[in-house]
């Protein structure tokens, strides 16, 4: 739709014109704000745990347990330099706390949503598969936090609320 | 020809003020829509609905996605 819209603005004297022709999915599935009835209020990236710890390939996983021990955490991102998600390590791993780099300790591959994802929709997915927390990444794989179903529950509960 | 761009020269686009355009029906911009776009619809698109867009200015049209 937006080809012919741009090649109509140029046929009406517009000289400057432009398509954004992924547009607003990709730009919410980014993680960048949307506005309007169903805008970035009711999306995963508005109630996303941005401080969920992360470490890399070669981090040993005794070193990763201590300092998810400190941070409170129960889970952690194996993230590569451009924040792309490589693999979780989870409560098994973490209570194992096997003499091994995170990469050996990870969960490869593991199932995410997009920032754009809509609450509702994802509350339902939590309860229907049983998850306490869903990670958040862009279209690109770039972790941008952790969704947890008790977040996701009171913001669909509010949203309710006051409609 | 219009020029296709990406997120990334979009975002460039509007730090220099370009207009932002979305062309869908107006339920789907009411529901959600980019910060600081406009809406005329494609079928309303014309020499009158475009008037109160600046000429010396470079617009941005978008829809949903690439359908």
């Amino acid at each position: 739709m937006s080809p012919r819209a741009a090649s109509r603005l140029e046929s009406i004297g517009f000289e400057q014109v432009y398509d954004y022709v992924a547009g607003k999915a990709d730009w919410g599935s980014a993680g960048l704000p949307l506005e309007g009835q169903n805008g970035s209020e009711t999306r995963a990236s508005a109630h996303v745990r941005e401080d969920v710890p992360t470490c890399r390939l070669d981090d040993r996983l005794h070193d990763v347990c201590e300092q998810l021990d400190e941070s409170g955490w129960d889970t952690c991102f194996v993230v590569d330099d451009q924040r792309v998600v490589l693999g979780r390590i989870g409560r098994r791993a973490i209570r194992g706390r096997a003499d091994v780099s995170a990469e050996q300790g990870m969960t490869s591959g593991p199932s995410t949503i997009r920032p754009s994802a809509r609450l509702h929709d994802v509350v339902e997915r939590m309860r229907r598969q049983n998850l306490t927390n869903l990670p958040v990444t862009t279209s690109e794989g770039q972790l941008v936090g952790l969704l947890l179903r008790e977040d996701a529950e009171r913001a669909v509960a509010d949203a309710e609320r006051t409609r | 020809m219009p020029t296709a761009v990406d997120r990334a020269r979009l975002r460039q686009l509007l730090r220099e003020d370009a207009q932002l355009v979305e062309v869908l029906p107006r339920a789907e911009y009411r529901d959600e829509h980019l910060r600081g776009a406009i809406n005329i619809p494609l079928k309303e698109l014309d020499a009158k609905t475009t008037r109160q867009l600046k000429r010396t200015q470079p617009v941005v049209v978008y829809c949903h996605d690439y359908t």
